[in-house]
């Protein structure tokens, strides 16, 4: 599992607060500024950073993150180049996790053991794959456990005991716990199902759980920030980089995630007790 | 290739032909898609299940379908006697129904009270639609704008049909976004939606589950040829998009190894690196897509490409699992025709047999000279006939300049 990752956890304990796992597509809405975001990100309040790699049929995303993908696409984006992106930011940042976070068709297309090389060789921490299931990540599994890379798995809503333990198998780094049924972006779950999810969670796991899917304002993220480790934000930031004018993209990105981070930083301290 | 040893095997437990199939969806649709299996095992040893599918078939979609003697088209081509399979005159025009059929009782079966569907020509949503009317569910079917744009009167069948049509924008708003759509439906609506896949692709168990669904196709023919000409046929012949008539034809003729199986992709512009066609096996290479891994068109970092075909009903970039495998192991050969040679095998089939052959089987058709040639006098050949043309009258008085 990667050290940084597990690091940053450790870190996050001991602080008593949970983390903002910051999630933003690669070359979105092109390589310089998607740079310049990620760069900024650390300093803004993120504790990890997902950076997702454009897919042309992301079938598990709503509209916000399918938009996105499709501006990288145009901005000449690719997995090489998201790991070049990945690669640059590690130059500049040692401590911060970045993982990647995708569907399976472009690494398969490179191929899993030269993309494990190509992981290392960036710096990247783990990958969270959207379209493989604990069923078919054998053999990413495999090129990875060299390279002291993390498979980050899922969980969800439908996912009873009997699946957790398979999901569990061979999940590293944090366990993403996508708290509704539905498409990244769509309706937060509610504060109480989150909290009964989480504990479910930690009774079955030692890793660290992060929590997204729909969480897009400072409330909900403060509300999940109580018992989860972590709080996944994405569509939010991804909407920010729509709406903004040619060249803001990069402020109006980081002054969401300091909003954001804000209110997941000081989230148990106003609750007053540690979760 | 030792395909007797165990075709019969396939797909193996987690769903593979080979590499080829899988699972490869969102885990939320994971415990959904093992739930379907479950339901399926248990529908497929349950008499009453294959009683339910064999009434409806002969009363309503009117199985079986004939296998006629094609006695012109076999004088023209001067060798193998052709046989044509006619599942163009099922119910609603097309091999589609039989599929949909087993689905939506399947769905029924397991308490779902909500259907969807994606289609590209909408021969898939019309099917859906129409045994949901039959059956009394709601059916919402996923149509991507350009499609729908293209297919205006397939749109307002599914409507008639009291289905509702949902326009996909995302993407390039064809078959393959209509397909991310209705995933994405599922993925949020996983307590009372079935999903009612058009073609032998998907996760598994799909493959599988259509593949048995449409292989009522080839049991009748080996039934019918072996009554009408006491042997054997020398080749059985499809077309191919995602492959689900041809799976069905040639699936009950896997292990009767003198058979010669042979699909037709779509070559739509000719296929080359331009990618305008929607020949995946020939001109594609193997990735993951919508739940398998199968051959696809994709760009050298793994995107998917849209691909081209006159016919909307083989338009899609991939190609179900079990055609992968039976390329790689040589089982069975998949040759292409473009867009121009169907058109051409389009009006031929009109003037010499009567027939408006869809568009799909028109790239059978347009392969069925040389094939019928190269077997020769004495041979026989069957062509699966899986969909009648009125559906593309417009494309082809479009194709050839002519307005209507």
């Amino acid at each position: 599992m990667s050290a940084r990752l597990a690091s940053r956890f450790a870190a996050l304990k001991r602080e008593g607060r949970a983390g903002l796992v910051a999630y933003v597509m690669a070359s979105d809405p092109d390589h310089e500024t998607c740079f310049e975001i990620l760069r900024g990100l650390p300093s803004a309040g993120a504790d990890v950073i997902e950076l997702g790699f454009p897919f042309t049929d992301p079938m598990a995303d709503g509209p916000s993150i399918q938009k996105a993908a499709l501006r990288a696409l145009k901005a000449g984006g690719s997995l090489k180049h998201t790991l070049d992106l990945a690669r640059r930011f590690r130059e500049t940042d040692q401590d911060t996790p970045l993982i990647l976070m995708g569907y399976a068709n472009p690494i398969e297309s490179m191929g899993y053991d030269a993309f494990s090389e190509a992981m290392q060789a960036s710096g990247a921490d783990g990958v969270i794959i959207v379209d493989l299931p604990p069923e078919e990540d054998g053999p990413l599994r495999a090129a990875f456990a060299a390279h002291g890379l993390s498979i980050i798995r899922l969980a969800t809503p439908t996912t009873d005991d009997n699946r957790l333990t398979k999901v569990l198998d061979g999940a590293s780094g944090f366990l993403y716990y996508a708290s509704v049924a539905g498409v990244t972006g769509a309706n937060a779950a509610t504060g109480d199902a989150v909290r009964a999810a989480v504990s479910r969670l930690k009774r079955a796991t030692q890793l660290p759980v992060a929590v997204g899917f729909g969480v897009r304002e400072p409330a909900a993220a403060q509300e999940i920030a109580r018992t989860a480790d972590a709080v996944v934000v994405g569509s939010a930031f991804v909407d920010e980089i729509a709406a903004a004018p040619a060249g803001q993209a990069a402020d109006r990105v980081l002054r969401k995630v300091r909003i954001l981070s804000e209110a997941v930083r000081t989230a148990r301290a106003l609750e007053g007790t540690p979760a | 290739m030792d395909v007797r040893r165990n075709w019969q095997e396939l797909p193996d437990a987690e769903g593979r032909f080979g590499s080829y199939g899988g699972r490869f969806v969102a885990e939320t649709l994971m415990p959904l898609v093992l739930d379907l299996e479950r339901a399926y095992r248990e529908a497929q040893v349950d008499p009453a299940f294959a009683a339910t599918m064999a009434d409806f078939w002969t009363h309503y979609v009117g199985r079986p379908s004939p296998l006629y003697f094609a006695e012109r088209m076999t004088a023209h081509f001067g060798g193998a006697k052709i046989y044509f399979k006619r599942d163009e005159l099922n119910h609603t025009g097309a091999h589609k129904i039989n599929n949909c059929l087993g689905q939506v009782l399947l769905a029924q079966r397991m308490g779902k009270t909500r259907i969807i569907a994606e289609t590209g020509a909408g021969q898939h949503g019309v099917a859906t639609a129409t045994i949901c009317a039959r059956l009394g569910l709601p059916c919402v079917v996923f149509m991507g704008a350009t499609d729908i744009e293209r297919q205006k009167p397939n749109v307002f069948r599914m409507k008639l049909l009291g289905a509702e049509v949902r326009p996909v924008t995302s993407g390039a708003a064809t078959l393959k976004d209509a397909m991310n759509e209705a995933l994405r439906d599922w993925v949020t609506n996983v307590a009372d939606t079935f999903y009612c896949i058009g073609t032998a692709a998907g996760p598994h168990p799909y493959p599988e589950m259509v593949r048995d669904f449409q292989s009522v196709i080839g049991r009748e023919a080996r039934e019918q040829i072996l009554e009408r000409e006491g042997r054997l046929p020398d080749a059985v012949m499809a077309c191919i998009g995602g492959g689900s008539n041809a799976i069905g034809l040639f699936h009950p003729f896997i292990a009767d190894e003198s058979v010669r199986l042979i699909g037709v992709e779509a070559a739509g512009r000719g296929i080359d690196d331009r990618f305008e066609h929607s020949a995946a096996i020939n001109g594609g290479r193997p990735g993951v897509l919508h739940g398998n891994r199968t051959y696809l068109l994709q760009n050298a970092d793994g995107q998917i490409l849209e691909g081209h075909s006159i016919s909307a009903g083989l338009d899609y970039p991939g190609v179900g699992p079990e055609h992968s495998y039976l390329a790689d192991i040589g089982r069975a050969q998949y040759l292409s025709a473009t867009d121009d040679e169907a058109l051409e095998a389009f009006k031929l089939c009109a003037r010499l047999e009567g027939i408006l052959p869809a568009l799909e089987p028109s790239h059978a058709l347009a392969r069925l000279g040389d094939v019928a040639r190269e077997i020769g006098k004495g041979g026989l050949v069957i062509m699966n006939l899986c969909g009648r043309g009125d559906k593309d009258v417009f494309t082809v008085a479009d194709a050839l300049g002519v307005t209507l």
